[in-house]
């Protein structure tokens, strides 16, 4: 394996200096084929979109507070859809459809992976680029194209699609039966055929440069967690995303041309429709086997980028490396077998629900090992409490909270009588919603002085962080209560049934939680924005890290390091390692970048 | 209130946004301060971790202490002890592993908050504490996993013993009908391509088999207590979810074929209602509900505690309000009742 990995080092220091052919504005900005841009460019559509979907989710958190209750603000903002500000049942249903898309694909699939692989897959395996810097940017700009359709289906006539971000048939099938099953519909679709091609254009070329691109000495043992993570994300996109595109077209070939796969024995204002023999299950199957594993694709870079953030912000080595990896890969294979998780209920055959409970309870056990792993990582270190790391300290927090309450879904026994309650909601948001965002916003905090050369402000990070922390378990934990009263979720409001009445009160604290944490959004979205332009300049090495982006040179240019790439001679969290004589290994600094060669008795640990 | 809740949340963003740009005005003046944090950075947030987690025990008692009474009342049917036994077992181990490793988490945060000259420990691996904390949540999933798949197969066991009733529960966007198979306890088969608007058949049933002509079809679901309930379930256009809470009960009405689930209620809708948690909820909701009365607004009638059936798989614009009542009776009032119900030959001979 070394020589291979020889061979390429040479290659590339022989065309090292291809970076110096001219480039235009269009293809340093626009149709870049640098990853650095390419990533700037998935954070920036990631945010933007990120913008749209929590202000959705904040105006139907006005509706489901103070149902009935006219909201100018509403009217200007969906106008014919919430006539004198009270926002119309058919709208509501399209918000929390739009809300979930544009969150789990858009931001939390694209805007955190797209952007974290991009930017650290090539710098810190120590590669010039991606396999294939033109794959990657046609990845990007299907991405842009899939969110412009989405954005697009929420202007049609009959309204965006509005199933449910499940889109279950027949409801998501019939325009009979909803009329954003109609031309918003067909929109979704479509962009998320295309959201799926960019998804796998870009997960294949992450897997191809993990696998390939490593600079010498970094052996599949050294790479970092975030490199682990985002390796193993990719693969189980490229398992999974495909069934949903199956899955679409054939939904799509039922909406448009007549086939039965998902539809039988119809019969909807008053007619009976020619559909016969196929099955909702089956979709509800095709859905889930992307659906599940897409709840990891979604995680698993958030803990990639916790594992780094936490071990270099606490200045020790990540506890337990190689559980980390073994954990991350159980947790991928098993992510695969679970799906039916989400079916308990839906009339499958009840045997199989025993099958899935099982495997979705062990799921639990590597998800046990991480967080015990990381709550390791932070005894007797020496935390320096950056933005960052405040983000990743909440993520294992939200993801333990979160998660524990798997146990009660995850349990089909359990889960008959919480299925689609409000308890789901508050579960998934915390576990996965809240985590996620979390990971992505460490990440942004941590590397941000790599991809705009400046620092971002950390008081405003603080305000940021203290105020979103607060609101999440404000607006998620007393949601579980909710859940457990019986409440289900998508409902336009709760008035039709009085044994409800008395969780308005919850409803309406959940809501001001909610405008609150959205807020402080308002904070990450100005610190951001003034930041890449006047934030302070950075060092080349800021949070005083080991691993290969911080010994690239700040200025960005193509192919990442002038002359020679750096050679690895150790793993990434060699932080306060000690000599014999109790030494730091190079004397008054507490970290060893990955690139130092072992010095004279010093002890490798494992690596 | 809803002005002054409003007021206060803009009020509140308003003091925000003024702390922040405060904040980062003071952050401007010192612009050559370092935008790593330092140790007083560490020790205000350390500081911060450990009042989260006062703030997230803190969430947690006053979530508990205002909100455990809204939640359901005790299970009404035979299985439901049993969820309701199993259900809390896990919450309290989950709340033990919450308090603990939330617990943990701050506290270290708060405790190793960095300072300049402290010295971090280099601990990379322990095979030992890796093994713990892997066994231990084996063992105590294990131990879930039995019991609850346990619990499961006896509630999906369903079965034609102890001469259950038959009844079909028949969603449509957006409202519920109820078809019993009447004297001879068997439904008559049926299919949307049967329905009949105009004859008024509109479940589909096939006119022709003898077993229907006995069949009941109704709005309210009445049940016998103590008598086991085989439902099956049918939907003609999209999928809803029959969902019945206080029997902890729930499965998916698909179009295209027809899904079961079983229980036997064990509680009357009229015990229910003496339940002292019942009780106390309908006091308290009628409280809300006469205020509302007197501010004038609509849906402030006096509530009487029901059984509800809902729709908890969403199925278009009037999702929110697919329900139909539940009436758990005695043997002789249910009896009754069914007597005074036309027969589906019945309707059919009026068309």
């Amino acid at each position: 394996m070394s020589e291979h990995e020889h061979a390429h080092t040479d290659h590339h220091e022989d065309d090292h200096g291809h970076h110096h052919h001219k480039e235009t504005f269009i293809t340093k900005y626009v149709f870049s084929q640098d990853h650095k841009m390419i990533s700037k460019q998935y954070l920036i559509t990631g945010l933007i979109m990120g913008i749209i979907g929590i202000a959705m989710s904040l105006m139907f958190r006005l509706q489901l507070a103070w149902p009935g209750e006219s909201f100018p603000i509403l009217e200007t903002l969906l106008g014919r859809w919430a006539p004198d500000g009270v926002m119309d049942a058919d709208m509501y249903l399209a918000l929390v459809t739009i809300h979930g898309t544009i969150m789990v694909f858009f931001v939390l699939t694209a805007g955190l992976s797209g952007t974290f692989s991009n930017l650290l897959i090539p710098l810190q395996c120590g590669a010039r680029d991606m396999a294939s810097g033109f794959l990657n940017m046609i990845s990007y700009w299907l991405f842009w194209l899939s969110s412009v359709i989405m954005l697009i289906s929420l202007f049609v006539e009959a309204g965006p699609a509005a199933a449910g971000w499940t889109i279950y048939p027949p409801l998501s099938a019939l325009p009979l039966a909803q009329p954003g099953s109609g031309m918003g519909m067909t929109l979704w679709l479509v962009s998320m055929a295309i959201f799926i091609a960019s998804s796998l254009l870009g997960s294949l070329n992450y897997i191809v440069t993990v696998i390939n691109l490593r600079t010498k000495g970094m052996s599949m043992t050294r790479l970092p967690l975030t490199i682990w993570a985002f390796f193993v994300t990719a693969i189980i996109g490229v398992v999974s995303f495909p069934v949903l595109l199956s899955a679409a077209l054939l939904l799509i070939m039922d909406r448009s041309f007549g086939t039965s796969f998902f539809l039988s024995d119809i019969f909807i204002q008053g007619e009976v429709l020619h559909y016969q023999g196929g099955s909702p299950v089956l979709f509800e199957h095709l859905f889930w086997f992307l659906g599940h594993p897409e709840v990891y694709i979604v995680l698993l870079p958030a803990l990639g980028i916790t594992s780094e953030v936490m071990s270099t912000n606490a200045r020790k080595p990540i506890f337990g490396y190689r559980a980390m990896v073994a954990s991350i890969i159980a947790i991928a294979f098993l992510s695969t077998i679970v799906w039916g998780h989400h079916m308990f209920i839906s009339g499958m055959n009840p045997f199989l629900g025993s099958v899935f409970t099982f495997t979705t309870l062990l799921i639990a056990i590597p998800s046990a090992v991480k967080a015990f792993n990381y709550i390791t990582t932070l005894w007797k270190g020496n935390l320096q409490l950056n933005p960052g790391m405040l983000f990743s300290i909440g993520l294992v927090s939200t993801f333990i909270s979160g998660g524990l309450t798997g146990i009660i879904l995850g349990d089909s026994t359990l889960d008959i009588n919480v299925h689609d309650t409000y308890f789901v909601v508050a579960h998934f948001h915390l576990v996965m919603g809240i985590s996620a965002l979390y990971g992505l916003f460490a990440g942004v905090y941590h590397w941000f002085p790599k991809m705009f050369k400046r620092m971002m402000n950390k008081n405003l990070g603080y305000v940021h962080f203290w105020v979103t922390a607060v609101g999440a378990y404000g607006v998620f934990f007393p949601m579980h209560f909710v859940g457990m009263a019986g409440v289900p979720r998508r409902y336009y409001e709760n008035t039709a049934f009085p044994m409800f009445d008395e969780l308005t009160d919850v409803n309406i604290l959940i809501t001001i939680f909610a405008l609150i944490a959205g807020a402080a959004q308002l904070v990450f979205l100005y610190n951001f924005i003034s930041s890449i332009f006047y934030g302070k300049p950075t060092e080349q090495n800021p949070w005083k890290s080991n691993t290969l982006e911080w010994t690239a040179p700040i200025e960005h240019f193509h192919g990442n390091w002038e002359g020679a790439i750096p050679e690895v001679h150790r793993w990434a969290y060699d932080y306060s390692k000690t000599m014999p004589n109790g030494e730091y290994v190079i004397p008054g600094q507490d970290f060893v970048p990955q690139d130092v060669p072992l010095k004279e008795n010093e002890e490798e640990l494992h690596h | 209130m809803t002005v002054l809740l409003t007021l206060a949340i803009l009020l509140l963003i308003a003091i925000a946004i003024w702390q922040m740009t405060k904040i980062f005005e003071l952050s401007q003046i010192n612009a050559e301060v370092s935008q790593v944090a330092t140790d007083k950075d560490n020790k205000y947030n350390g500081i911060l971790m450990f009042v989260f987690l006062i703030f997230i025990y803190g969430i947690t008692i006053f979530s508990f202490a205002k909100y455990s009474k809204t939640l359901l009342p005790v299970a009404a049917s035979e299985h439901g002890a049993d969820y309701d036994q199993l259900m809390w077992v896990s919450f309290a181990i989950i709340f033990f592993v919450q308090t603990i490793t939330q617990a943990l988490l701050h506290y270290f945060s708060y405790r190793y908050r960095g300072k300049k000259g402290n010295k971090a420990l280099y601990y990379a691996d322990n095979d030992r504490l890796e093994f713990i904390w892997t066994i231990i949540p084996v063992i105590v999933l294990a131990g879930l996993i039995i019991w609850g798949l346990y619990t499961w197969t006896n509630i999906m066991d369903i079965n034609d013993e102890d001469d259950p009733l038959i009844v079909e529960l028949y969603a449509q966007q957006f409202n519920w009908t109820a078809r019993y198979g009447g004297a001879d306890n068997v439904l008559g088969e049926a299919n949307v391509r049967r329905i009949d608007i105009a004859r008024a058949n509109i479940l589909g049933i096939d006119e022709t088999d003898p077993n229907a002509t006995d069949d009941v079809i109704a709005k309210e679901l009445h049940l016998p207590v103590g008598r086991k309930v085989n439902f099956k379930f049918r939907s003609q256009d999209v999928l809803h979810s029959a969902y019945m809470p206080h029997f902890r009960a729930q499965m998916n009405c698909v179009p295209g074929m027809t899904t079961e689930f079983s229980f036997t209620p064990t509680i009357t809708t009229a015990d229910m209602r003496q339940d002292p948690d019942v009780i106390e909820k309908v006091k308290r909701t009628n409280a809300i509900r006469a205020k509302r009365a007197a501010a004038g607004e609509e849906n402030s009638d006096p509530w009487e505690f029901d059984y509800i059936l809902l729709c908890n798989k969403i199925c278009g614009k009037s999702h929110y309000n697919m329900q139909m009542k539940i009436i758990v009776e005695t043997e002789e009032e249910y009896n009754a009742w069914i007597e005074g119900q036309q027969t589906f030959a019945q309707t059919m001979a009026m068309q």
